[in-house]
This record gives C-alpha cells, structure tokens and sequence, in this order.
C-alpha cells in the first residue's frame, strides 16, 4: 500500500516503513539502543529528504524512549537528578547542533556533516565495544561466569569544583562532566537525529563511573527531552518533521521493541555485545565507502536554499 | 467525454478556411494528492486544422521551482560537494510527440519556445561556461528518476484531424500550477500552439498537515510531541498488561 507523504513529497510503501520500524524496534529492544544510528541511514536510502529523515527520527526517538522510560521508573531505576544536569547540558547542546546543521545547509554541506559524524561515532563506538566485549567473551570462556566486577576508574572527574551528591547513582561528584556528555549527545541529537544512547551510556558508566543498573533508565529519561526539543526546533525553523512517516515507523517500532527484548532475554550480554558492535562496525564502513570511493553520478539536486 | 465531444463539435462548427490552429483540453482539470496517491495518468487531446498533416508536441510542465545543483569533488581523500549552481526548473516535466523530435523540431523553435527540457530549464546563478554541465547533470538525474520524461511516439492522430496522448503522472508529483502546452509543427517550424492549465493540490489530511507544518509550526511540533507521548505510553502500557 502507497502513502504520499505530506512533508517528505515522495510516496513510499506503508508497510515497508512499517516493517523498517519494526526491524530496528527489535535490534533496540536487543540492546537497549534507541536505534535512531539505523534507522536514519535507512530512512536515507528509501529516498525520504535527509532533512526530513533527521527531523521525523528525532521525533519517534521521543516515543521509543518514553516507552522505555516508564518501564524503568516502575523499578525505579532512573536518577533524576543526573538526569536533569545532563538535559540542561543537552538542550544547550541540542539548540547548538541545530545552528550548526543550519549553518551547513546554507553552505551545501550539511549532508557531508551527517555523514562524517556517523563514520567517526560509529566507528569509535564500534570498535571500542567490539574489543570490549570480544574479551569479556574470552575472559568468561576462561575463568567461567563468576568474576570480579569491573573496578570503576574516576581520577581526573573527581577533582573538578561545584560537586553535587547524586543519590540514586550513589555518587559525590561534580557537575562538570555530566553537564558536557549532556552537551555533546545533544549536539548529535540535532545533527545526527540520533537519541545519542550509544555515546551516552558508554560516556555515563566509563567517565562519570554511574552504576550500570541506573544508566540505561537515566539515559533515556534525559533524551526524550533532547529529542523533544531537537523535534520542535526542527519543526518551527525547517518544517522538516513528517508526522505521517514518524507514526508509520512507530507502530513498528513499539512492536519489535517488544520482540527483541523477549529475543534477547535468550542471549547472552557478551554475545549481544559482539553482535552489536558487528552492526555498528557495518554501518560505519557502508559510510565510509561512499565517501572514500567515486560516486558514479558526481552531481546531485538539494533543495533551495532560502 | 462530454467535454472531448464538445470540443469536437466546436472545431467541426468552425469555419474551415486556411487558418491552421490547435485546440485541446484534458480529462481532468486538477489532481488531488491524498495520502494513497500513486501517480496518475491525465489524457490530453485535441483537434487541430493544418495544411499538411502536421507533427505534434505535447508537454507537461510542473512549476519552475528554485533548486541547487552540487557537485562532489575529492577533498583530503573524501568526496565532498565543492561548486554548486542555482537553477529554475519544474520539478516534473513530458514532452511527447509524434514522432522523435530530433527530427521534428528544429533548434531554433526549440529555443523560442522552450520546448526540450534544456531549454525549460533557467539557470539562475552560475558561473560562465559552467551552467550547462550543471543543467545537463540535473536532467540526467531527473531522467534516470522518471521526473523528466520524453517519449517520441507517445502522440496518436486520429484521422487527421484528431490527437491524444497519456502523460503518466508520477507517485511523488509537488503541488502547484501545472501547465500543458500543445504546439503543431510544419517542418521543424511551430505553426500554432495551445496552452491549458492543471492545477495539482494536496487534498484532506495532508493538505491539513501540510498547512500546519507550515503555517503553525509551533502547534505542529507539539502536535507532533504528542503522538509519540501517547503512542510510547500507549505502547508501554499495553506490554505491561502482556507480562502480568
């Protein structure tokens, strides 16, 4: 079934977005990932304006991680205080992308821009998570399941000023470091139309030594607001978010979030680590050839610039 | 049908003296895009009176739209877009005709009446020497698409009198003023031409979220906020009834 979509202008098959949101629905319920790194690229190649794909992914991030958030604040693992630091660095960060996205486009590069960023995060991530996991495979395949836990390194974010006691996370520390990581996610969230889980909850348990069980629940709790407010910024300078295309996308989505957490339930986190860090690894290179190798047409129409 | 038969019987009714002119109309005076719009097809015909039985050019032009062209180039190792033109171009545009039109039309009415697609085509702003790469590069692109499309043996003439031709309107056509214009030619020269209007509008919902998108851009974000709250409490609420 064909729907024209009335922001994007090109009519798409209905059931294919559908089936693309369920698709990166089940991968982020796997991994507990928002799934916008995916699903932006792939919104790309069906031929949605990039403009109008960044804009709407940030939008159905809002959904994917306010459904997730209320699981979370059920079992009461959300710090809302680190929550509420790293959105006031995020929507600072938010508001910035946004100027630079714009800045871009007005020079003809913002599509470069979207790309670089996703080649260097992704590969960063990528590899870090890759090489992380490959060895806690081997390390578990060697001395069995029971091991010591990873001992927390704080160092240089522990003799910073203005140090604030978050209770939930059980930390005395200052309010420095959340505030940047708040601020480079969102950044990204306006670039990238990414949540920015997949630099957060790296970021929130290697950098600010946040426990584990409270960083997925805190990460997302913090980019609903950054990718609400990504969206309205978008909506009111670009006219850029296609409702229609968000709502096809997260009637998939909220289904396969559910499939993938059950599937991954079933795997075990070393194994669902590799797999992820693959994917990530995957995307990352498909950019990157596209951008090192000769495109076969070396002209392309954009839009008018205003 | 009635119109077509109308139209008939006007130029029937009208004095057959030695003027040679064309008339034509189209099935359908307006498009409406709604959200299970697909494309569509619009018939355009017509009579004409000539002398000698005359080739026919038949084009649909969607508005003429402000667009950049860019081209990549490599830089530091990667392909980044280093010089760009600005162009006026429709963003939909057919040419049929009767027969292939290189050897219909000749260069100079082609450019007195704009009629092949370089041609349609105004460069806005563009270094000298340099517009035309970028020109042809959008029309190779548009093409390849089926936005820009020429087919030279789409128009049938019916007892010489008589023609009509397809045009198969793309699933991801724009709003606006769409234009068809009919030309009669005699050795590669236009001896009479038409022109009638389509007009193509998004309809219902989607002229809806369109107006809103652009009218109250504040109350569309919120709008658009609200959906995905509702849609993940939605969600969440009904897989917390699943687990229980």
């Amino acid at each position: 079934m064909q729907i024209y979509l009335p922001i994007a202008e090109v009519s798409v098959n209905a059931f294919l977005l559908v089936g693309l949101g369920g698709l990166v629905g089940i991968l982020s319920g796997m991994f507990g990932v928002g799934g916008g790194f995916l699903m932006t690229p792939l919104l790309f190649f069906i031929g949605i304006p990039p403009a109008v794909a960044v804009a709407t992914e940030a939008n159905q991030i809002v959904a994917s991680s306010f459904s997730g958030v209320l699981a979370h604040l059920r079992r009461r693992t959300v710090d809302l205080r680190m929550g509420t630091v790293l959105l006031i660095g995020g929507l600072v960060g938010a508001a910035l992308g946004l100027a630079i996205f714009n800045a871009l486009r007005e020079m003809g590069q913002v599509d470069l821009l979207v790309r670089l960023s996703y080649v260097v995060f992704l590969g960063i991530v990528g590899a870090l998570m890759f090489v992380e996991s490959v060895r806690a495979l081997r390390r578990s395949a060697r001395v069995g399941p029971t091991q010591p836990p990873r001992r927390r390194q704080r160092g240089w974010v522990q003799s910073l000023p203005f140090r604030m006691r978050f209770r939930t996370s059980g930390l005395y520390i200052s309010v420095i470091p959340p505030l940047l990581v708040g601020l480079l996610v969102g950044v990204l969230a306006a670039i990238m139309g990414v949540g920015g889980g997949f630099i957060m909850v790296p970021a929130m348990i290697y950098v600010l030594g946040m426990p584990t069980k409270v960083v997925i629940g805190t990460s997302l709790f913090q980019i609903i607001f950054v990718t609400g407010f990504t969206t309205l910024l978008h909506a009111t300078t670009n006219q850029t978010v296609d409702v229609m295309l968000a709502v096809l996308l997260l009637l998939g989505g909220v289904v396969g979030a559910q499939v993938g957490t059950r599937l991954g339930t079933r795997l075990r986190g070393e194994q669902l680590r590799v797999l992820l860090a693959a994917l990530v690894l995957v995307v990352c290179g498909k950019l990157a050839y596209d951008l090192l190798v000769q495109p076969a047409e070396l002209y392309e129409i954009g839009e008018a610039e205003h | 049908m009635i119109r077509a038969l109308g139209l008939v019987a006007l130029l029937l009714a009208a004095p057959a003296g030695n003027a040679q002119e064309v008339i034509a109309d189209l099935d359908q005076t307006s498009v409406s895009i709604d959200s299970t719009f697909a494309g569509q097809e619009i018939l355009v015909f017509g009579a004409f009176t000539a002398d000698a039985p005359p080739d026919i050019v038949v084009t649909v032009a969607g508005p003429p739209e402000p667009a950049t062209i860019r081209r990549k180039a490599r830089r530091m190792g990667i392909w980044v877009n280093a010089a760009q033109a600005e162009v006026s171009a429709p963003a939909f545009y057919a040419v049929a005709s009767t027969a292939p039109l290189d050897a219909i039309l000749s260069p100079a009415a082609d450019l007195r009446h704009a009629i092949t697609l370089p041609h349609a085509v105004r460069s806005v702003a563009a270094g000298p020497g340099q517009s035309r790469s970028f020109v042809e590069a959008l029309v190779r692109i548009r093409t390849a698409s089926g936005a820009y499309r020429r087919d030279g043996e789409a128009v049938e003439v019916i007892g010489g009198r008589l023609f009509r031709t397809a045009i198969a309107l793309p699933s991801d056509l724009t709003e606006g003023d769409y234009a068809a214009r009919i030309f009669l030619l005699s050795e590669g020269a236009v001896i009479a031409d038409y022109a009638t209007a389509l007009e193509v509008r998004k309809v219902g919902l989607e002229r809806f979220l369109y107006r809103l998108a652009h009218d109250r851009p504040l109350v569309y974000g919120l709008m658009s906020l609200a959906i995905a709250i509702a849609a993940g409490w939605g969600a969440a609420g009904l897989f917390g009834l699943f687990r229980r």
